[in-house]
């Protein structure tokens, strides 16, 4: 009984590190924001289907040329951008006018390299860090756009405005990302082990099964958080969104630049579901079904807290523990004993393991106590 | 006048001369409504299943001039698998044309059953090849409805009869272990009745285990099913779950030759994306499986080789892509039928109906086709609406799927039973009539 219940657990805690590599996109967001990011599933989607769909694996369905073009000089403006950026900065600190040419030029030169760097790849199968490279900066792209074009105007709008409008980049990213890349089932192979680990065999008859996949995802997550955390605690930004988090009107009248803010923000948690898209894809393979994902984030969201990182781990280890131990335990007792038509409880029961616990702790697990007095 | 007004005035006079050209064409048109998906969670399956269909209607047109003369008019509208859209798409659709829906092709058990309230009243038949109610084959109560080729009772049947022959007969499933891994909606929950009713005579264990839409998260179950160890775990998935739960079986370590899927997750896009996990595993045959045959020959001539096809030429003779073209035919050839009772026109749902209700492929007839290897003849009757129980069964050697079985014939000796009782039962809930086919013609 033992050997089943461990190998239960372990699966589940795996499961529950990928579930919390998604709720930490909505955390970023909400935190930096205040807005609950409903488009947070649809970038989870769109960033694998770009990586998948850059780094080849094309099965005899191409994609369009302009595709890879496009997306080597967006790449190519984003490192002639980051290059500029890290010139200024650090080179030539105080530099006079003629920058926004410089920016230019050198963006326009990065495009170019950009361009002639994909024609010279072809059609399809680059390797796949230049996809992802190239993804991360299209996601950053994004982020931009969202900034630009949709959240800039709804400043001092309410909250519930703002998710609204995320509703709909949600549904618009899902169409535009299939029509630009199709809605095939794709591959993206980061060279995961496949083969199932047992563990401790001498212990447990059969050993206890462990998808090395699935560790190894879950150490990338893990490293994920790290470097979040060193972010948000030790930059200069990081503080920035700090500030901005605890209170957008102070943190303005300080001259935090609140759009810059929200630019970074969105750009990080596009990072943050560029890395759940790549587990994900790898896991699952690229298709629709990815940006349904996002839905098993928001019981962790419940349980973890909307403003907390670790909030975001601890809640996913829980509900992916929570919700297998439940399907392989108690649905079969349940279904026994009230003779119903068959198990399937994992879906409704980490809802209700989230609310239970918000019974006990309102705020969530991590999240702030709010006492506002009258 | 001033120029502004010539133009507008000329454009007025083309654009009515174009829809008078249009009306005056559309009199000799059949209207058929395509309910697809090339969006949405099981997009993947749903497209080359479009791409046959369209193919098929296109062919019939560039290469015969239409059925008869009658050209087809097809319009798709996308279901995205969900029922409430696909009613929508079919009440959009059921009028169009000179005639209305020809007929109506669901493609997604739960449309079928919502659209069986409604064929009656629109009368409209309803075709829903491979899938729908099992108890629909019973034309004597449902009278619009014809899950022609094969319900999901034939072939959990068939497959059961295959595991039953590789045991060496049925008494050796005598205290076996089968797990049904299924699809938590109307369409996988169809083969539990039968599989009950075996399980039942021939004293195996039966145990369905639910994976709820779209089954991207099966952990669960997979982990179930390496503690109770089964013997045989068959497979009502669709989509993504296919893939998700052969990923899932190689990772707990279950034989992939101990699997059997349905005919709906045993098509390319569910083998694939598991990569050399899927080698070993079985589907059963909705009769065709992949490959390129007479028809296909047809397609490249007076389609492929014009530009004129849907898909890409390398995914013509999938298993979907051929279900398509075979789904796609089968409506055609009931029309032409129709059309020897009514005229060669545009025919209404009622006259189509008629047309499915005596459908007769022979072999020759389906050589004439060039569907010879890919279907088996087929009679359809006013009390068989199925018009074959025939099927088979395939496996994927890593590369390509293979037919590792002959020809079975599902058990009515079984079946006929459940069916009665379940149409009686839907009969009498719905207080609808029943014909006695022995007094139709």
């Amino acid at each position: 009984m033992l050997g089943p219940f461990l190998e239960t657990l372990i699966g589940g805690l795996l499961t529950g590190v990928l579930y919390s590599l998604v709720a930490l996109g909505f955390v970023l967001i909400f935190k930096a924001s205040g807005v609950f990011n409903f488009a947070q599933g649809a970038m989870v989607l769109f960033a694998a289907l770009t990586i998948a769909r850059l780094s080849g694996e094309i099965d005899g369905k191409e994609v369009h040329l302009a595709n890879f073009v496009v997306a080597a000089a967006i790449l190519g403006v984003a490192v002639a951008f980051i290059g500029w950026y890290a010139w200024r900065e650090y080179v030539a600190r105080g530099a006079g006018p003629g920058e926004r040419r410089k920016l230019q030029m050198l963006a326009a030169a990065g495009a170019l390299v950009g361009g002639i760097a994909a024609y010279s790849y072809g059609k399809g199968a680059w390797p796949i860090w230049l996809a992802i490279a190239a993804t991360a900066a299209i996601m950053g792209l994004l982020a931009y756009a969202i900034e630009r074009l949709v959240l800039r105007h709804l400043v001092n709008q309410e909250g519930i405005i703002l998710f609204m409008a995320t509703l709909g980049i949600a549904y618009f990213l899902d169409g535009f990302g299939q029509t630009l890349w199709g809605s095939d089932i794709y591959k993206i192979n980061l060279g995961l082990p496949k083969d199932p680990l047992f563990l401790f065999e001498g212990v447990f008859p059969g050993g206890l099964l462990v998808d090395p996949g699935e560790l190894v995802a879950a150490a990338i997550a893990a490293g994920l958080v790290v470097v979040l955390a060193i972010f948000f605690q030790k930059t200069r930004v990081g503080r920035a969104l700090r500030a901005v988090a605890d209170d957008h009107a102070a943190a303005q009248s300080v001259g935090i630049p609140l759009n810059t803010i929200w630019l970074i923000v969105w750009t990080v948690s596009g990072l943050v579901a560029l890395a759940a898209g790549l587990i994900w894809g790898a896991k699952l393979g690229v298709q629709f079904s990815i940006s349904l994902i996002a839905l098993k984030a928001l019981p962790v969201l419940i349980l973890g807290g909307f403003t907390s990182v670790p909030g975001a781990i601890v809640g996913g280890l829980i509900i992916g523990a929570g919700e297998k131990l439940s399907e392989v335990f108690l649905a079969p007792i349940l279904v026994k004993q009230f003779d119903l038509a068959g198990g399937g409880i994992e879906n409704w029961f980490a809802y209700m393991l989230a609310l239970v616990f918000l019974l006990f702790r309102p705020q969530g697990l991590f999240g702030e106590r709010i006492i506002e007095r009258v | 006048m001033t120029l502004r007004k010539a133009v507008l005035l000329g454009a007025s006079i083309a654009a009515a001369g174009l829809a008078f050209a249009s009306a005056a064409q559309a009199q000799n048109e059949q209207f058929i409504p395509g309910l697809i998906y090339r969006t949405g969670a099981y997009a993947p399956n749903g497209i080359p299943f479009a791409n046959g269909v369209a193919d098929y209607y296109a062919l019939v047109n560039e290469r015969d001039g239409g059925i008869n003369g009658v050209k087809i008019l097809y319009e798709e509208c996308d279901t995205g698998y969900a029922t409430d859209r696909g009613v929508e798409c079919y009440e959009r659709l059921k009028n169009k044309g000179p005639t209305g829906a020809a007929y109506v092709n669901p493609l997604s058990t739960g449309i079928t059953f919502a659209l069986t309230e409604k064929a009656p009243i629109d009368k409209i038949p309803v075709i829903s090849m491979g899938y729908g109610r099992s108890e629909s084959r019973d034309g004597s109560v449902f009278q619009w409805n014809f899950p022609l080729l094969g319900t999901y009772w034939s072939a959990a049947d068939i497959i059961m009869q295959h595991i039953a022959l590789k045991e060496g007969g049925f008494d050796k499933l005598k205290g076996k272990k089968i797990v049904l891994v299924y699809h938590d909606s109307p369409y996988g929950k169809e083969p539990i009745a039968l599989l009950e009713q075996r399980a039942k005579m021939h004293g195996f264990t039966f145990t369905p285990m639910p994976v709820t839409h779209p089954g991207v998260e099966q952990k669960a179950t997979w982990l179930q099913i390496r503690q109770n160890r089964p013997d045989y775990v068959l497979l009502w998935g669709w989509g993504v779950m296919n893939s998700t739960s052969i990923k899932e079986a190689a990772a707990v370590g279950f034989p992939r030759d101990k699997m059997f899927g349905v005919w709906w997750s045993g098509a390319e896009p569910d083998v694939r994306p598991a990569e050399g996990g899927a080698k070993g595993y079985h589907s059963a045959m909705l009769q065709h499986g992949a490959g390129q045959f007479g028809v296909h020959a047809d397609l490249k001539k007076f389609l492929y080789d014009k530009g004129k096809g849907s898909a890409k030429w390398d995914e013509v003779g999938e298993v979907l892509y051929n279900r398509g073209l075979v789904n796609a035919m089968l409506g055609v050839e009931s029309i032409r039928k129709a059309q020897t009772k009514f005229g060669k026109k545009p025919l209404t749902g009622e006259q189509v109906r008629w047309g499915i209700e005596n459908l007769e492929l022979s072999a020759a007839r389906l050589k004439e086709l060039g569907f010879d290897g890919m279907l088996q003849p087929l009679k359809v009757t006013c009390q068989d609406h199925e018009g074959t129980r025939a099927g088979r069964v395939q496996q994927w050697d890593g590369a390509k799927w293979v037919v590792v079985s002959d020809w079975y014939q599902s058990d009515d000796k079984v079946l006929k039973p459940m069916v009665d009782a379940a149409a009686k039962k839907y009969a009498d809930e719905k207080k609808l009539p029943v014909r006695d086919c022995s007094k139709e013609s």
